[in-house]
C-alpha cells in the first residue's frame, strides 16, 4: 500500500482505475504456445542432432530444405512470442515504478523482435540462398 | 522495484527476554515478535518462556498466557479460539496460520511468533487489513439478481449447492493472501487468493445472476492475472481449502466465454 494519498478510502484503492478487461488472451495464448512448444522444441533437437559433426555445406543445405526451415520458423516465432508474454509478466510482477516499466516493457518488445526477426531473416537467407 | 531488504525502520532488532516463572518444570521457549508505533523504536524479537503445565495445549493459549502471566502490553487479535473467526492469523514456525488451531508442540522450538507477513503493522501481531477488507468487499460478496425476489427461497439444486463446498468454509482470516509472493509484491492491484475464492464462490453460485459482470471486474492483468499458481494459498490455508484451484475455476471461465 502507498501512504502518498491517506485521504483516499481503501476501497477507492482497490477499485482504481478499473478492471482493464484484458488479460485472458495472453492467458490462454501463452497455454496454446505452450502446448505448440513441445513437438517443435522435439523437431529443433532432432534437427540440432542431424547438424552435429556435419560440414558447413551439409548444414546449410539441411537447414536450406523445406520442411526443417518451417519447423525452425515455426519454433522461432512461437517461441518468440511465449518469450514476450512471459517476460511482460515477470516485468509486471516485479517493476512497480511507471517510468522503468514502460522502459522495460519496450525494451522486451524490441528484443523479441529484433531476435525472432534476425533468426527468421537467417533461416529465409539458407532456404532461397541469396 | 522488488524491495529485497526491509526498509531501515523496519529492521528487526534483539529485544528484550522475559524472566521464567519459578518452580516451572515443563517450559517452552516463545520469540514473539513486538512493535510499539508510539516509542519511535524499530521492532524487535522478544523472548518469552511459558510454563506448559499451567497453559493449554495451543500456540493462542501461550499468547494469553504470556498476556496473563508475563507481558500484558504483548497484543494480539484473537476471539473464538476454535477456528471459526479468523482473527488469530499469524505467521508462526515459518507459516501463516491460526494461533488458535496450531498446537505449540507442531512448531520447531523456540517458537517463532510473527504478524501476517508484508502488511502494515498496527502494533506486535496486528496487522492493518484495510486493503484486504476492501479487496473483498470490490468483489460484492453478495447474492446478486434482476429476477424478482421469489416469494419464498431461491431455489439451489443439491449438486448446485455442491459446488459452494470448499469455497463457503472461507473465514477470511488472510492467510493466504499474506502468504503469496504476488500478493507481497502487487497487493495494490492484485486481489489476493482470498478474495479471489470468494469472487468464484459467487460466480459458481447457480443463483446468482450477475456472473457476467463479476468476470468482468476481475479481467484484469493485475486483480486476477498475477496469480502464477504459486500455490503458497493453498499451503496455507489452516481450513483446508484449495484458494489455487478456485482462482484456476476464474481464468477457465474467462477462457470459456471467449471461446
Amino acid at each position: 500500500m502507498t501512504g502518498s494519498q491517506p485521504m483516499r478510502t481503501p476501497m477507492r484503492r482497490v477499485r482504481g482505475l478499473g478492471a482493464a478487461r484484458s488479460g485472458t488472451s495472453h492467458f490462454w495464448h501463452q497455454r496454446v504456445t505452450s502446448v505448440a512448444g513441445i513437438p517443435l522444441t522435439i523437431g529443433l533437437m532432432l534437427i540440432i542432432t542431424a547438424l552435429l559433426g556435419r560440414s558447413h555445406a551439409a548444414v546449410v543445405q539441411i537447414l536450406g530444405s523445406p520442411i526443417v526451415a518451417i519447423i525452425m520458423l515455426l519454433f522461432i516465432i512461437n517461441t518468440a512470442y511465449h518469450m514476450w508474454i512471459g517476460m511482460q509478466e515477470i516485468i509486471l510482477d516485479y517493476v512497480h515504478e511507471e517510468k522503468w516499466k514502460l522502459l522495460t516493457l519496450m525494451a522486451n518488445t524490441f528484443f523479441v523482435f529484433a531476435v525472432s526477426l534476425a533468426s527468421v531473416y537467417a533461416i529465409l537467407k539458407l532456404s532461397f540462398g541469396v | 522495484m522488488v524491495e529485497f531488504t526491509l526498509p531501515k525502520n523496519s529492521k528487526i532488532t534483539e529485544g528484550k527476554t522475559w524472566p521464567r516463572t519459578q518452580h516451572a518444570t515443563h517450559v517452552s521457549e516463545f520469540r514473539i515478535y513486538r512493535w510499539n508505533p508510539d516509542d519511535g523504536q524499530n521492532p524487535s524479537v522478544d523472548t518469552y518462556y511459558v510454563d506448559r503445565d499451567d497453559c493449554g495445549p495451543m500456540v493462542l493459549d501461550a499468547l494469553i498466557w504470556i498476556k496473563n502471566n508475563v507481558d500484558p502490553t504483548l497484543t494480539f487479535r484473537r476471539s473464538c479460539r476454535e477456528g471459526v473467526c479468523g482473527s488469530c492469523a499469524m505467521n508462526i514456525d515459518g507459516t501463516n496460520t491460526l494461533a488458535c488451531t496450531k498446537a505449540i508442540d507442531e512448531a520447531r522450538a523456540p517458537v517463532r511468533i510473527y504478524p501476517l507477513p508484508h502488511q502494515p503493522v498496527v502494533k506486535d501481531l496486528v496487522p492493518d487489513l484495510n486493503n484486504f477488507y476492501a479487496q473483498y468487499a470490490s468483489i460484492e460478496p453478495w447474492l446478486q439478481t434482476t429476477t424478482p425476489a421469489p416469494e419464498k427461497e431461491w431455489k439451489q439444486s443439491y449438486a448446485d449447492r455442491a459446488k459452494l463446498d470448499g469455497m463457503y468454509e472461507c473465514i477470511l482470516c488472510a492467510c493466504c493472501s499474506t502468504s503469496c509472493p504476488s500478493y507481497w509484491w502487487n497487493s495494490d492491484r492484485y486481489l489476493g487468493p482470498a478474495a479471489l475464492l470468494q469472487a468464484n464462490r459467487w460466480v459458481q453460485d447457480s443463483r446468482d445472476e450477475a456472473t457476467g459482470a463479476r468476470l468482468d471486474n476481475l479481467e484484469d492483468p493485475f486483480r486476477l492475472y498475477r496469480c502464477h499458481t504459486i500455490m503458497n494459498c493453498s499451503k496455507a490455508c489452516p481450513k483446508g481449502l484449495n484458494p489455487a484451484k478456485e482462482i484456476a475455476e476464474l481464468k477457465k471461465a474467462l477462457v470459456d466465454r471467449q471461446l
